[in-house]
């Protein structure tokens, strides 16, 4: 594998540069932001390694665990964040983190302990990138799903109150728009699936690919992974859509809407 | 002669700005809500039907609606509300159990029924509203504004259907209009709301 030296970054970062003069010639807004961005990048993933290093270096349970806890409490303020009409209060986080704990971290520990099998089953090498991948994609299923079932339940309040007079259960009411989340969740995922290899060439893979890893075993690792990752967001937005629906109804099935906010 | 026990009891109820609310209904019964709009009339009808959290309690025939799993409740006391609601493509499509009333009785021919919902008027669908909430044998009917889209022709035939169905079917119906002579005409008892109370007026009083 060809090593980088900072030098080789240093190129590349004067590409970008070059990018943001020219667009700040055509005075565009998007120069400022485009240096922040690549500077987040530069700060966020030197740190990241620098954590990593310091993990692979202490491979114990408890420091795995913690630092799986910390990816899964951002990815869970992230999901929240990016829903216009979330739940109010403790709810609108504990949804969908939730949901990724039950989904990310159960598919995760299942591929490490039956797939992959190695010694101990929690060697961070797999398991925080495994898990990084998941909370990743399980995030973008579940906060489109249940930005779909809330923003649904908003606009459609008065089909799915009708339906209730009519003598029909909550979750009759309600089952057009689970359905359609729960499906805008995992189209995502499915079309990833669909396109790979013939579009693009997924990141991980061609990343092991730069790497020196023969491209057939580069290969597998991708379908385990895209099977783990849609496994992972199917399950993540079923869990995220039933709890989030059965939220929007109280304990006389009335559709609460002063839940959201 | 005993009068008949009340078909629905209305028991101290208060959501908002409306109430508290004591009424007895008896069965065959249609007694009318009049008043201007904003004073919490839809309020009171969508408490009754357990729509909306509220304090008091409503009975039908004896039963708290606590003691009753809510679905089954609301099939037993149906709101028809002003606007009404389709989510299927077809009318036909809402219909399980077929009309209960021959649509010509309506002013509708049957050809409607393998229309497209988004092609009907608001007056067609008013009334075909009202059909789909009597396919479902309600006890009590919780009506509000359900001529508001009509011209007096289909008015008078939906006031007729809905007179009909309550003697026949032995029903009780709470009828919510801001037309006050419509109030004083389809109901035995007639209420006007003032300052989020329920006054009984005389039908004459509301000619």
């Amino acid at each position: 594998m060809i090593q980088l030296s900072i030098v080789d970054l240093a190129i590349a970062a004067a590409l970008v540069l070059l990018l943001a003069l020219l667009s700040m010639r055509l005075h565009s807004a998007i120069s400022r932001q485009l240096v922040v961005a690549a500077v987040r990048t530069a700060v966020q993933l030197t740190l990241i390694g620098l954590v990593l290093k310091v993990l692979f270096a202490n491979a114990s349970l408890g420091w795995v665990t913690l630092m799986a806890l910390v990816m899964l409490l951002i990815a869970g303020r992230e999901v929240m964040m990016r829903q216009e009409r979330r739940f109010r209060g403790w709810w609108g986080y504990a949804v969908g983190t939730g949901s990724m704990f039950l989904s990310s971290f159960a598919v995760a520990v299942f591929a490490l302990v039956v797939i992959l099998g190695d010694e101990p089953w929690y060697a961070p090498q797999y398991a925080i990138p495994l898990l990084g991948m998941l909370l990743g994609n399980t995030m973008n299923g579940i906060s489109i799903s249940m930005d779909r079932l809330t923003h649904a339940a908003w606009e459609q309040r008065n089909v799915i109150e009708a339906r209730l007079m009519l003598g029909q259960r909550w979750d009759a009411a309600i089952s057009d728009y689970r359905r359609q989340a729960i499906r805008s969740g995992m189209i995502p995922i499915i079309n990833a699936m669909a396109a790979a290899g013939i579009v693009s060439l997924p990141g991980m893979m061609t990343g092991q690919i730069l790497a020196g890893v023969a491209p057939v075993e580069a290969v597998k690792y991708q379908i385990l992974i895209m099977f783990l990752i849609s496994a992972g967001t199917g399950l993540g937005t079923l869990a995220a859509v039933t709890i989030g629906s059965r939220r929007l109804f109280d304990e006389r099935q009335r559709l609460c809407l002063d839940r959201l906010r | 002669m005993s009068t008949p026990p009340p078909l629905l009891e209305i028991k101290e109820l208060q959501r908002l700005m409306i109430g508290p609310v004591s009424l007895d209904i008896v069965a065959g019964e249609c007694l009318s809500i009049a008043g201007p709009s904003g004073t919490g009339k839809s309020l009171l009808l969508r408490a009754i039907a357990d729509l909306d959290p509220h304090t008091g309690e409503v009975w039908l025939e004896g039963v708290p609606a606590a003691a009753m799993a809510p679905e089954e409740w609301r099939s037993r006391v149906g709101l028809l509300p002003p606007e009404s609601s389709w989510w299927l493509p077809l009318v036909r499509d809402h219909f399980y159990d077929g009309v209960p009333v021959p649509l010509e009785h309506i002013g509708l021919s049957e050809s409607i029924l393998d229309q497209p919902v988004a092609r009907l008027s608001s007056g067609e669908k008013q009334r075909l509203a009202l059909m789909r909430l009597l396919s479902n044998r309600p006890r009590v009917l919780l009506l509000d504004e359900p001529t508001a889209n009509l011209d007096p022709d289909n008015t008078r035939r939906i006031e007729a259907v809905i007179a009909e169905y309550c003697r026949e079917q032995q029903a009780a119906v709470i009828w919510v209009s801001h037309d006050r002579q419509q109030a004083a005409r389809v109901a035995e008892r007639c209420f006007e709301v003032t300052g989020g109370v329920l006054q009984a007026r005389k039908p004459e009083a509301l000619q």
